[in-house]
């Protein structure tokens, strides 16, 4: 039975306070005063769907290289390139086999839950033994827009395979839908959405338990099976209904994490599940919906296995994970909505030589650096003559992988002058366990709580943007440990 | 075994331009007005030179390459002259090769030149490296800047003797504080204000702990030296300053490659000069050297630099930075002339600027700021970053 074998959720370090956006904002749009409770995570200036997908995908396999994996199929709805597949670029990251089958999902917030079918599938049908789904967003929305206040990004993994499961998937349903709610056309940054009040009503209070219902129906089963349902819809009112239209009772709806995260889009259901199957008994049934032009039914049955498996980072520890996002400004210029002085600094960017980023593609994007046989220093970038001065062999290398291993900070320090989005440009040196160093990035952390030794985690992040030419550029940052993971 | 060029070039003329903010003259003006003033210290003609080598880094926003600026500026008769760049050893660099050629035998007078135009790239700081560091590490090098290179030293300087962040920053502001001293007393230095400790660490942080008095300024400028054999310079009449030493040592990459090294010092300053101490036969350093130009691009590079030079032990450059030994009336005297901390750093110009401080000091041409019988002098350059650099060391004497 194709199931879950491993999952993990991620959410960006950034809460912004949605009373911040209303007091910058709703001298233009004054409704937005009503969806001001709370908070919603919003990706750093080095963060966007490609680095949540990983950073999830990383969880999920608690930093390690799956190697065992032979399917990638990544979804989003704001993935960086049109053409370029991101997939293969979270591929390189996770250091999956050249192999392994990548598919890019994209074009609704169902991308996520349409993901997992096709994994399944591919699954079901023999073509990979384990196949890889990630899925994140980060949205970008007008400035003094309701979505500006229901939007927040993450990102979530699921490792699905045959044997071992911890939820298996029992059945599934489909229908899609020309439901014109929110849109984004193929050259803008920015989507429209049609009237509130029927992008609710038409949309998710109807579309919803229609699906839910087919399912319910065409398997001759009750709501009272489950013992979690899970659904997106930012508005609460509305969210609440669709439970009752479908007879299903109030506490077994999943939190749709409104108040603490706001609406991921694709990845969004399984952020929901990730969360429900930390805390979920064998035997439990799980419904999971995946909405937008149209909606995808997926039903989970939680096995004995799942008490076996663990995150790296709970879904509790990523939440408690936070520093506040303010002023309003920070969090319109990390989506490069408004033009900022960057100075001379950031405003210099050379041609990226992309023949260069091919070559090195397993340095760069894998941190795959070398290890040398004969005297067994592991060194990064990889090298043709060991480094170490009594050795010097050469062309005795094999490849060494960095992304798994844990470091420590050897020196640091904050950086005004440097250009950085997000200042002050934070960067050092770091050790690696079992040797190697590296001068890197260091993000998601203040100056103020470095220290030396201090160990640090891994993560592919973005390098810089450059817009004139539109090249993307990701390389691996250290991120401080700085308190205990769950 | 290599012999080394000890007494073999002898330094016959030199010049230096003010540094600064040099808004009204371009780099080819400048080179003008270093040339001239070494010439005519040489007392020879232009058409006795027969090869020079020009030192410049940003060719980007400055001369651009090739030698070519050089022999077009001063109308050199069609010689080899040669473009040299090695980061901030560029002028140091240059001024080897010169001397290289006159040792050699392959030339009788040569010229070394170095010059930069910091002020026309823009930039507060150096221009951003990521150019400067090849295409792969554009790709996973931190967009660092150089404080924030040096500033990693700092931290870890600290951390190793347990100094506290208060004591090590007032350690470090003494430095600069002592270099302005110096620079006060120089025409030629492009700040020449007295700054105190407290005013150092007052100042805002530009990479912690390395605040803006711990950091060099941008400055414009060239400085050019003038060799020759020692039987031609005193054939000419001149007193000539020998060139004792000249050393280069660029990493092997172990620093940044291995965790063998421990980030409080710099290797290449190190081995670079163990290496010019043998060549000029100098066992001591500490008793034998009279005046020292490093490269204090920061406060707390001068500071491991006292240590890598085996003048403090180390570990302990604190102590004799609060004792005095590097004052202008200490033991050792360290900028007597501002230092890059009062002169800029224009790149190419740097280390011939620093053999000029040494070269007049050991002429007694040094005015307020000279010191009584200087025997030998040490100049020091260092390109890059600690963990990746490239380093030069020059000593010189009577």
């Amino acid at each position: 039975m194709v199931g879950i074998l491993a999952y993990g959720a991620y959410l960006p370090r950034y809460r912004l306070e949605r009373k911040t956006v209303a007091k910058a904002m709703a001298w233009i749009n004054p409704a937005v005063w009503g969806l001001a409770g709370g908070e919603k995570t919003v990706a750093g200036a080095d963060e966007d769907a490609i680095t949540l997908a990983v950073a999830a995908a990383r969880n999920a396999c608690r930093f390690q290289r799956d190697a065992a994996c032979e399917a990638l199929f990544a979804a989003s709805t704001t993935f960086p390139y049109a053409e370029r597949q991101n997939a293969a670029m979270i591929r390189e990251a996770l250091s999956l086999p050249e192999e392994a089958a990548a598919v890019d999902v994209t074009g609704s917030t169902r991308a996520g839950t349409a993901a997992i079918l096709a994994a399944a599938a591919q699954v079901a049908g023999g073509a990979s033994k384990r196949a890889m789904v990630v899925v994140a967003d980060a949205r970008r929305t007008k400035m003094g827009s309701t979505e500006e206040l229901l939007f927040g990004d993450g990102g979530a993994a699921l490792v699905l395979g045959s044997e071992g499961v911890l939820a298996e998937l029992v059945g599934t349903f489909s229908m899609s839908a020309d439901f014109p709610g929110p849109l984004r056309e193929n050259e803008k940054r920015l989507g429209r959405s049609w009237e509130e009040r029927w992008v609710r009503d038409e949309g998710y209070v109807s579309l919803i338990p229609k699906a839910i219902h087919g399912y319910l129906s065409r398997e001759k089963i009750t709501a009272d099976l489950f013992s979690a349902l899970i659904y997106p819809c930012p508005y609460p009112r509305e969210h609440g209904l669709i439970a009752t239209k479908l007879g299903f009772s109030a506490d077994k709806v999943a939190d749709p994490m409104a108040a603490l995260v706001g609406d991921t889009g694709a990845p969004h259901p399984l952020l929901m599940l990730c969360h429900v199957l930390e805390s979920a008994s064998p035997g439990d049934h799980i419904l999971v919906v995946g909405y937008g032009s149209g909606v995808d039914v997926l039903h989970f049955r939680v096995t004995e296995a799942a008490a076996s498996f663990k995150p790296a980072w709970s879904f509790d520890a990523l939440l408690a994970r936070k520093a506040p996002l303010t002023p309003y400004e920070k969090a319109a210029a990390f989506r490069e909505l408004v033009p900022v002085e960057t100075g001379l600094r950031g405003e210099f960017q050379a041609e990226t030589p992309l023949s260069v980023q091919w070559r090195y593609r397993r340095a760069i994007l894998g941190l795959e650096g070398s290890r040398c046989r004969r005297c067994g220093t592991p060194q990064f970038p990889p090298q043709r003559i060991c480094a170490m001065g009594e050795c010097q062999a050469v062309d005795e290398m094999e490849p060494y992988l960095f992304s798994d291993k844990p470091a420590r900070i050897f020196s640091y320090t904050g950086d005004n002058l440097a250009f950085c989005l997000d200042p002050p440009q934070i960067y050092g040196i770091v050790d690696f366990d079992g040797g190697g160093r590296m001068m890197l990035d260091f993000t998601d952390c203040d100056l103020e709580s470095l220290s030396v030794n201090q160990p640090v985690e891994l993560h592919l992040r973005r390098k810089y943007h450059d817009g004139q030419r539109g090249v993307h550029t990701y390389f691996w940052k250290a991120v401080p440990i700085v308190s205990a993971q769950a | 075994m290599a012999t080394g060029i000890k007494d073999k070039v002898a330094i016959i003329g030199m010049g230096c331009t003010r540094f600064g903010e040099r808004w009204t003259d371009g780099a080819e003006d400048l080179m003008v007005e270093a040339f001239v003033e070494a010439l005519q210290d040489a007392g020879i003609e232009k058409k006795e030179i027969d090869a020079a080598w020009l030192g410049t880094c940003f060719d980007e926003v400055n001369v651009g390459k090739s030698a070519i600026p050089l022999a077009q500026a001063l109308k050199l008769p069609s010689i080899p002259v040669t473009r040299v760049e090695n980061f901030c050893a560029t002028g140091t660099e240059a001024f080897r090769g010169a001397c290289y050629a006159v040792a050699s035998g392959a030339c009788r007078i040569a010229l070394a030149l170095g010059v930069e135009k910091l002020k026309d790239t823009g930039y507060g700081g150096l221009p951003g490296f990521d150019t400067a560091m090849g295409t792969l590490n554009r790709f996973i090098l931190p967009n660092f800047t150089a404080p924030g290179g040096f500033a990693l030293m700092a931290t870890r300087y600290f951390a190793k003797y347990g100094i506290s962040p208060e004591e090590g920053k007032m350690a470090l502001a003494k430095i600069s504080s002592k270099s302005h001293r110096c620079g006060a007393l120089n025409p030629k230095a492009h700040l020449r204000k007295e700054v105190s400790p407290e005013q150092v660490l007052k100042a805002p942080i530009i990479a912690w702990p390395l605040g803006l008095f711990d950091c060099c300024g941008v400055s414009d400028g060239a400085a050019a030296a003038i060799v020759t054999t020692p039987d031609v310079a005193r054939g000419l009449g001149k007193t000539p300053v020998m060139v004792k030493a000249l050393q280069i040592a660029a990493t092997s990459g172990e620093e940044m490659l291995t965790t063998r090294w421990d980030g409080t010092y710099l290797k290449t300053t190190t081995e670079a000069a163990k290496r010019a101490y043998a060549e000029a036969g100098i066992t001591r350093p500490r008793e034998e050297l009279s005046v020292l130009e490093v490269h204090d691009c920061f406060s707390i590079t001068e500071l491991v630099t006292y240590e890598d030079l085996q003048i403090s032990e180390r570990g302990r450059a604190i102590r004799d930075i609060n004792e005095g030994f590097f004052e202008l009336d200490g033991k050792i005297p360290c900028q007597s002339d501002g230092g890059l901390k009062c002169f800029g750093h224009p790149i190419g110009a740097s280390g011939i600027r620093m053999i000029y401080e040494v070269y007049n000091q050991l002429l007694h041409r040094a005015g307020p700021r000279q010191i009584p019988d200087p025997r030998l002098g040490l100049t020091h350059n260092l390109g890059g970053i600690p963990s990746f650099s490239v380093c030069s060391v020059g000593i010189f004497g009577l």
